[in-house]
Order: structure tokens, then C-alpha cells, then sequence
């Protein structure tokens, strides 16, 4: 049952993504591009995915188990710290250069673009960099 | 600042948003966990937990294309970014997102919707990076 919602979830999931326009990197720059014709669509996006996640979020924070049995798994991390806003600094410009964030990356990546594959092999290639050099750390 | 009403899509932005925020609120209430897509996919890498529920919601954004492809036509999707920028892109975002925690969903939505200090200051770094990198691309380089 859990799997059948884990992978129901991922359906709606893609699916808002494309309709959203998330998907469509040109209309993702066109949005970062405050400079020049700027689109606010996908701030609509975000405030509207809140808007609707808000209350559904307040509530399972509260919880121990989920409705479907499982363990709460919601970070509770509260504290800043430099990786964060330095790998989130990384993100944001690779996220800036192609227009494509690790979402609509997947949602993409059957759809025949050739430039999808080059960006996700890179996007997996930097993930196990990553992986990596915590396994030195530690 | 001069806004692109022409391209400006506000409802099926909304709608889109709505959707994105229901499958992550499904994922929170029925799973117990954050549908944060960097996060899923970093744990797929290794070995963890829950490895068959992560493996099916990103199969499930994987096919949404496909099964939206029996129903209509696909939206519009531009990419004119070549190969080595599309390389450079990649990484940033792998290893970003990773050393960051998080990315546009984990942080953006879901860690917005709980109130989490870390999401917020992290969705006000990638979206400062993301708009200053547009702008030295665009319009200072001309790229």
C-alpha cells in the first residue's frame, strides 16, 4: 500500500511539474531573468505548492507514524550552517546556467531530449563526488 | 523590470503548484517522508532505508511524461543550453544540492511548508544564486 502511494504520489507529482511549466527550462531562465522579460509564473507555482502543502505538513509534524503505519521522517534540523548555504549557493547556479532543478530533471529525462541525459549524467556524476568525499570525511 | 504578460501563465501555474503540493503532502501524510527530489536521489546512490518507496516515487515522475503522452500532447520544452554548460550545470546541481541538503522541492516546498529556518534560508541562497547567475550570463556576458 505504501509502495502504491509512493509511486501515486511520484505520478501527481510529474505530472504538476509539467503542467506548472516547471518543465520547460527556457520558461525556468525566463523566470530567474529579473533583467529582461521576466515571467513571475513559477513563483505561482511555489506559493501555490505551499498553499496546499501548509496545512497537510503542520499536521503530520505533530505525528509519530504516518496514516499509511510508517516511521515520521520529517527533518527537524533547525540550525544554519555554511554547507547549507554553500552547497545551496552551487545549486543555484547550476540551476541558473541550464534551468533545470533534480525534479523536472527526472520528469524530463524520457522525453527525448539528448541535453536531459548530458545534464542528469552530470547532476548523478557530482551526487557521487559528493558521496565520496563524506566517505573520506568520516 | 518589465514583466512578459505574454508568457505570464498564472492559472496553469497555480495549478501545477497545487498538484506539486498535494503529491508531496501524499508522500508526508500516507509515507512519512519528504518528497525532496536531490534527497531521493542521493539515497538511491547509497545504501539506506526505504530504498523500494524512493525508487517508486521517482519512477512515478519518471513515467508522468508518458502516461500524459496517452492523454494529450506534451507542453512546450526548450533546452538551448549546449553540452559543456549543460555539464557544468549538472554538477553544481549534484554536488550542490547535496552539500545543501536539499533542492527547489525538499527545500522549497516541503521545508516551507513546515516552517523550517535551514529550507528558508536555503530557498533564499539557490533563488539569489539563480537570479545573480542569469544575470551575469545574460546580461553581462550576453550568453
Amino acid at each position: 500500500m505504501r509502495k502504491l502511494m509512493a509511486f501515486l504520489a511520484g505520478v501527481i507529482f510529474g505530472i504538476g511539474l509539467l503542467t506548472a511549466g516547471m518543465a520547460n527550462p527556457a520558461k525556468v531562465l525566463a523566470f530567474l531573468d529579473l533583467a529582461g522579460a521576466w515571467d513571475p509564473s513559477l513563483a505561482l507555482v511555489m506559493a501555490a505548492a505551499i498553499g496546499v502543502a501548509f496545512l497537510p505538513f503542520s499536521w503530520a509534524r505533530m505525528q509519530r507514524t504516518s496514516l499509511l503505519g510508517a516511521p515520521m521522517q520529517l527533518p527537524g534540523k533547525r540550525e544554519l550552517d555554511r554547507r547549507l548555504i554553500g552547497g545551496s549557493l552551487l545549486f543555484g547556479m547550476g540551476w541558473g546556467v541550464a534551468g533545470i532543478c533534480p525534479g523536472p530533471a527526472v520528469a524530463l529525462l524520457l522525453t527525448g531530449q539528448w541535453q536531459v541525459l548530458v545534464f542528469v549524467a552530470a547532476m548523478l556524476a557530482g551526487m557521487i563526488v559528493f558521496a565520496a568525499l563524506e566517505r573520506q570525511r568520516s | 523590470m518589465t514583466i512578459d504578460w505574454y508568457n505570464f501563465t498564472p492559472w496553469s501555474a497555480l495549478a501545477g503548484g497545487a498538484l506539486i503540493g498535494l503529491a508531496a503532502s501524499l508522500f508526508a501524510v500516507m509515507n512519512g517522508r519528504v518528497a525532496g527530489i536531490s534527497g531521493l536521489l542521493g539515497s538511491l546512490l547509497g545504501a539506506g532505508e526505504g530504498r523500494g518507496e524512493k525508487a517508486l516515487f521517482l519512477l512515478g515522475i519518471l513515467l508522468a511524461p508518458l502516461l500524459w503522452q496517452l492523454f494529450s500532447v506534451l507542453p512546450a520544452i526548450e533546452i538551448q543550453t549546449g553540452w559543456l554548460a549543460l555539464i557544468v550545470a549538472g554538477l553544481l546541481v549534484g554536488i550542490g544540492t547535496r552539500y545543501g541538503s536539499g533542492c527547489t522541492s525538499g527545500h522549497g516546498v516541503c521545508g516551507l511548508s513546515r516552517l523550517s529556518p535551514r529550507s528558508l534560508a536555503a530557498t533564499l541562497s539557490f533563488m539569489a544564486a539563480g537570479f545573480a547567475t542569469v544575470f551575469v550570463l545574460r546580461h553581462l556576458l550576453g550568453a
